[in-house]
């Protein structure tokens, strides 16, 4: 046998006592009961994996990696790693075309925002939602988040890098895929509420999806690469100049910081402290009064923020929701911490919607009942399915303070 | 007293080991009309108490060529006989800087005269191999070793002997003999569910007690010198290595790690106690300490491995008859007709041996008993395989097992083909007793229907329920709902429940420290904090 090539670290799931809380907070053991749950998938399945690899149990396909798990454990084991790992070295169904399509987000972005009128029109048309469904899999009740026709990266090369070289403090903007193709509009929000407090924005020297679908959809090699590609960059900015590199999406900071060491064995230890959120960083120069922010009198709105899971995991969510009661015009509900139950991909395969949606259920029916003006949230793919399976639209933390920020008052209040 | 006036029979065997159950299989496939006595249950004294090594043979081929040769020839016969109770794992001899390499030339030879595929193989070759192997080791050599579970294998043999007519009778202890002119005609057993006695008639008895067979041998009158040396084994928490790692040096302490199952154990010390410890041994720090110092240099990860508990056997060593001082030792088998040596006929007694030579003991004790009887039946066990691997007990094609791929898969590991036997019918069959080991709802009440089982300690043994990381934490009071269920009394499932965590503390005491002990500390916040259970209890 080959030693482990995975950082999982060798007997950490020998620190399990057993006590199954990671159960009770596994979103998926709840509602599925062919899922045998993150105690018994992972440090118990670990244990006879170990005997025999034939005990891998295909059931593992239904964690979310939501992370929950490792949130819940009293005993710091790595839960929600030692199943993916487990994933990862014993699966034997390989990743088919659904698998490729829905993982490689550049590829598909690519080609998708070239010719998005079309795509955006077909993709939503009910022979070719007939056809994604039944053929490929891919639920028909989902809709594809739109592509945007300029890619994020085009607009700001265009209109936007000129002028940062006016200012003398710099972030390296890791927009991430939804950004880039289907939503140009948070970068946007992102690059106004940095240059009002002097903080000019660019973008790293190259940038690659940070793989996160690439990992749950079993497409490692390709993982392992792309995560490579990003670290070299990452590591351009961060360590050789100095530049902190700030994400929008909780997950892909939270692949960038902690999936690339532990599951696809990729050293960040000397640049993982300068990856940040982008509401955490902003937060923090807020609150260590390094910039001041004002805000519009007249922005007025009730605002349900969801937290994450990935947010849970990295325990961020106080950054995100400290920030948004910044705005004196919001009155801020802060709803119970709980997976909404898309999961990237997951709640796009057929198999996963009815799981998906149980999961979710009892969040959309706060939402509904609370009927906020927007839920807020650090993670595009809630946003989908909170906005797919509820009345109520979905706002990133930083569009809201885009939008809330007196551009011209917070940039004077910088300039002194 | 009562006299059980039901049957005579052809043979009473005495000890519910390996060797009691095989000679009781062996007697009862002859024809004979066969008695299994056992005071507790199966494979409870030194069976259930070793590595569960299946040897070469290579470990004796320097000291003793007959063991040596013995041992090659059971290993091969119970990989063909009892598949389902058998790893083929293979071992390494591994010579270490500290030992002698030019033994190693020594150990190939003997082996090979002893009939054991031995090769030298390269080091780095021995790495890749088995990774956590000690990596500066200079030397190593393959040979034939595997690992077998002795639960399952005992287990097997006490089925088979009932599929063969035996009568078997745990929680039965002897007594007494019923003697008549010098010959034995009984025994005398005290069964300690109706806390009665009663006599049983035989034509003949086969003492195939272990160490107990010493104080069998008194109640019999008859003199079996014996001498009870202890051996320490230690359980980790999950498998280290894949195959056996032995130190190719003069057999000493701890030079055995065999993986088996879930778990791996090292062992085994070796020290004279005296026969008064024998019903309750103790694993002493010294021995703990030993134990993982001379394991850490077969497979430097144990140092950092849970364990999970220390267990101590007794090894029935035996004087020669021509030697009581016990100065020389025979540790290959003993058989004792006591009609030719002591003048007391119908009693026979068969020990020394070990786990592995347990078919060829019982093989000797059932021949001799054949020829005493009578009886012209030659011995099949060799060649007829053990209920569990005989392709016959699978069912024809309907599948009335349908659980979770884990909990089948664990299942069929225990049981083999006897797994058929299980029926999951309804969704709480397949909820899940024990997690660490898979066992379900549906395994449990199998094992109390079929297999002789009166409480956890029992079901622990036909179905690992609490021996793997939790120690009984979450699956003793699951466990001990289904046997309420059976037995209908609640109070006796919960002083059983009592004795049963007390059994798996004791394991565990010694090697508290760590997560071990931050394990057993939940275990007591539960069973004494939530359920209310006190150590008081146990009676």
């Amino acid at each position: 046998m080959i030693k482990d090539t995975f950082n999982i670290s060798d007997n950490n799931f020998e620190q399990c006592l057993k006590c199954t809380v990671c159960t009770v907070y596994c979103p998926v053991a709840a509602v599925k009961p062919e899922y045998p749950g993150p105690k018994q998938s992972g440090p118990d399945g670990e244990r006879l994996r170990l005997k025999n690899p034939d005990f891998y149990d295909e059931a593992l396909k239904y964690c979310l990696n939501c992370k929950r798990c490792e949130v819940a454990c009293p005993h710091d084991v790595k839960i929600g790693d030692i199943i993916q790992a487990a994933r990862i070295k014993y699966s034997k169904k390989k990743p088919g075309l659904r698998e490729m399509m829905l993982a490689n987000t550049d590829i598909m972005g690519q080609m998708a925002t070239t010719f998005s009128p079309v795509v955006n029109l077909s993709l939503g048309l009910k022979p070719v939602k007939a056809v994604l469904d039944g053929v490929m899999k891919i639920d028909g009740h989902r809709t594809f988040p739109k592509y945007a026709s300029q890619k994020f990266e085009s607009w700001f090369k265009k209109t936007a890098q000129a002028s940062q070289a006016q200012y003398k403090n710099r972030v390296s903007f890791f927009h991430g895929c939804y950004i880039n193709y289907n939503y140009p509009q948070l970068g946007k929000d992102f690059v106004k509420a940095m240059t009002a407090v002097g903080y000019g924005v660019q973008l790293l020297e190259k940038e690659k999806c940070c793989g996160v679908a690439l990992i749950s959809n079993g497409l490692i090699d390709q993982a392992k690469k792309q995560a490579e590609l990003n670290i070299h960059s990452i590591r351009r900015s961060v360590a050789e100049a100095g530049i902190p590199v700030v994400g929008a999406s909780s997950t892909c900071v939270f692949t960038m910081r902690d999936e690339y060491p532990h599951l696809l064995g990729v050293d960040n230890a000397d640049v993982r402290d300068g990856i940040n959120l982008a509401t955490r960083f902003l937060y923090s120069l807020v609150d260590s009064g390094k910039v001041r922010l004002a805000f519009r009198d007249d922005y007025k709105l009730h605002l349900a923020y969801h937290t994450a899971c990935h947010m849970e995991k990295m325990g961020w969510a106080i950054y995100s929701i400290s920030a948004l009661r910044l705005i004196p015009g919001v009155k801020l509900t802060v709803l119970d911490s709980q997976c909404c139950g898309i999961a990237g991909t997951y709640g796009f395969k057929k198999e996963n919607y009815p799981t998906s949606q149980a999961i979710g259920d009892s969040l959309f029916k706060k939402i509904e009942a609370l009927a906020p003006d927007y839920v807020v949230t650090d993670c595009e793919t809630c946003k989908w399915q909170i906005e797919m399976s509820t009345s109520v639209p979905v706002k990133h933390p930083i569009s809201i303070i885009a939008d809330a920020l007196d551009v011209e008052k917070t940039i004077e209040l910088n300039r002194r | 007293m009562n006299i059980n006036s039901e049957s005579q029979f052809d043979a009473i065997i005495i000890g519910g080991g390996a060797t009691g159950a095989g000679t009781a299989r062996d007697c009862a496939m002859r024809g004979l009309k066969v008695l299994l006595v056992e005071r507790s249950d199966f494979a409870s004294g030194a069976t259930g108490r070793n590595h569960g090594l299946l040897h070469s043979g290579a470990r004796y081929a320097v000291t003793d060529h007959e063991s040596a040769s013995e041992c090659i020839k059971e290993n091969m016969i119970l990989r063909r006989v009892a598949r389902h109770c058998v790893e083929e794992n293979d071992g390494l001899f591994i010579t270490l800087p500290e030992d002698d390499l030019a033994y190693q030339a020594k150990f190939v030879e003997s082996c090979r005269a002893a009939g054991i595929n031995a090769d030298i193989i390269d080091p780095a070759e021995a790495k890749r191999m088995e990774p956590s192997v000690n990596p500066t080791l200079i030397g190593a050599v393959r040979v034939p070793d595997g690992s077998v579970d002795p639960f399952r294998l005992t287990t097997a043999n006490v089925i088979d002997a009932k599929i063969h007519g035996a009568v078997v009778l745990t929680h039965h202890e002897v007594v007494g003999f019923i003697i008549e002119q010098n010959r034995m005609t009984g025994v005398k057993l005290y069964d300690y569910g109706t806390k009665q006695t009663k006599e049983y008639r035989s034509k003949l008895v086969i003492n195939a007690a272990g160490i107990w067979g010493h104080h069998i041998a008194e109640l019999a009158g008859v003199k079996v010198n014996m001498f009870p040396a202890k051996g320490a084994l230690m359980v980790f928490g999950h498998r280290v290595n894949n195959m056996v790692i032995n130190r190719c040096r003069k057999p000493a302490n701890a030079d055995i790690l065999v993986p088996g199952d879930t778990i791996c154990v090292i062992g085994t010390t070796s020290s004279r106690v005296p026969f008064e410890e024998c019903d309750n041994m103790y694993v002493t720090r010294e021995e703990v300490d030993l134990l993982l110092k001379e394991g850490e240099k077969l497979a430097p990860a144990l140092a950092s491995t849970r364990i999970l508990r220390a267990y101590a056997g007794v090894r029935p060593l035996v004087a020669s008859d021509s030697d009581p001082s016990g100065r020389s030792i025979s540790r290959g088998i003993v058989l004792l007709d006591h009609e030719t040596r002591d003048g007391l006929a119908g009693f026979i007694t068969i020990t020394g041996g070990k786990l592995m030579t347990y078919r060829l003991m019982a093989e000797w004790a059932a021949d001799l008993a054949c020829k005493k009887l009578g009886v012209n039946e030659k011995c099949r066990t060799a060649d007829v395989p053990l209920p569990g691997s005989r392709e016959e007990d699978k069912a024809p094609s309907k599948k009335v097992y349908d659980m979770s791929a884990t909990a089948t898969k664990a299942a069929e590991g225990r049981h083999g083909f006897m797994t058929e036997k299980i029926k999951a019918e309804s969704l709480s069959d397949k909820a899940v007793v024990c997690e660490c080991e898979e066992v379900s709802v549906a395994e449990v009440d199998y094992a109390i229907n079929d297999l002789h089982v009166d409480n956890l300690v029992n079901l622990r043994r036909r179905t690992r329920v609490g021996m793997g990381t939790c120690q009984g934490e979450l699956c003793a009071c699951r466990a001990a709902g289904r046997l309420a269920k059976a037995s209908k009394c609640a109070q006796r499932a919960q002083d059983d429940l009592t004795h049963f965590l007390n059994e798996r503390w004791k394991g565990m005491y010694p090697v508290a420290w760590g997560h071990t002990l931050s394990e057993i500390q939940f275990t007591s916040w539960i069973y004494e904090g939530v359920y209310g259970l006190s150590a008081s209890d146990n009676k």
